[in-house]
């Protein structure tokens, strides 16, 4: 099932809406990539609220969209992470920590309009 | 459908497997007694141990149980088994960060992390078994 990637002003939001296979997140990865390019988008937010498991695959794959994008001079932010699926992620020993996160879609944008300066970020 | 108590079979051939043996998982896990976040990590914990199926055996069965103790505690569990290459060093690939397959090497020692039993039989060319169960916390 593919992700559905908004554009919003300067920032795209790919909103995940039910479970992905690993060809989904490869996907993802390919679109968010192109989109960013394609619109010159200075962040992403990845909505990851609806996916009750995050594993290896899953993480590392977000991982690398941040790492990705970030070396095209746009920020990812991934929102949404789950009490559970934050648990269990710690407990798998993921490395989180270099990539970017906010409670919910809201806190995202205003971290990533907090990075664009005032009067600069998406109305 | 089989009757809850039975043993469920999910062949697991592609990434769509995966996915479905870990909701499958869920839907057993939530008659039981076992708290939200215990069927998250059992669920994430099938994850690994299915996609080592895709990723080193090409295809393989995930095979899901009640099971009880002898103080009526029960549990989910589940055997995630293939015919693939086995492994050759199992100590080894039990360790983070080791990986023969491209990945983080999180797989088998992550889903150990995440369920309170945890059994691997595997030999080369013999195929690969694992065994998880997490139990109810309530008896």
């Amino acid at each position: 099932m593919a992700v559905p990637i908004l554009k919003q002003g300067p920032f795209l939001i790919a909103s995940i809406q039910a479970a992905l296979t690993d060809t989904d997140v490869l996907q993802l990865r390919d679109d968010v990539m192109s989109q960013v390019t394609r619109h010159r988008s200075r962040g992403i937010i990845v909505d990851v609220t609806a996916l009750d498991v995050m594993d290896s695959f899953v993480s590392r794959s977000l991982r690398g969209i941040a790492m990705m994008t970030r070396l095209r001079g746009a920020e990812t932010v991934i929102v949404g992470i789950q009490p559970e699926v934050a648990f269990a992620m710690v407990q798998l020993g993921m490395n989180f920590e270099d990539v970017q996160t906010a409670l919910d879609l809201e806190e995202g944008l205003l971290l990533l309009q907090g990075r664009e300066g005032p009067g600069d970020g998406a109305a | 459908m089989p009757p809850d108590t039975g043993e469920q079979r999910i062949a697991i051939e592609s990434d769509a497997d995966v996915v479905t043996a870990r909701q499958r998982a869920r839907e057993l896990a939530a008659g039981l007694e076992l708290t939200s976040t215990d069927q998250t990590l059992l669920a994430t914990a099938i994850s690994e141990v299915a996609r080592n199926i895709t990723t080193y055996a090409t295809r393989g069965e995930v095979l899901l149980s009640i099971v009880r103790d002898n103080g009526g505690r029960e549990g989910i569990r589940v055997i995630a088994r293939d015919q693939g290459p086995g492994i050759e060093d199992i100590d080894r690939a039990l360790q983070d960060g080791y990986t023969s397959g491209g990945g983080l090497g999180l797989g088998l020692p992550g889903a150990r992390r995440l369920v309170d039993e945890f059994d691997i039989e595997s030999a080369p060319s013999q195929g690969t078994t694992v065994t998880l169960v997490k139990w109810s916390r309530v008896r």
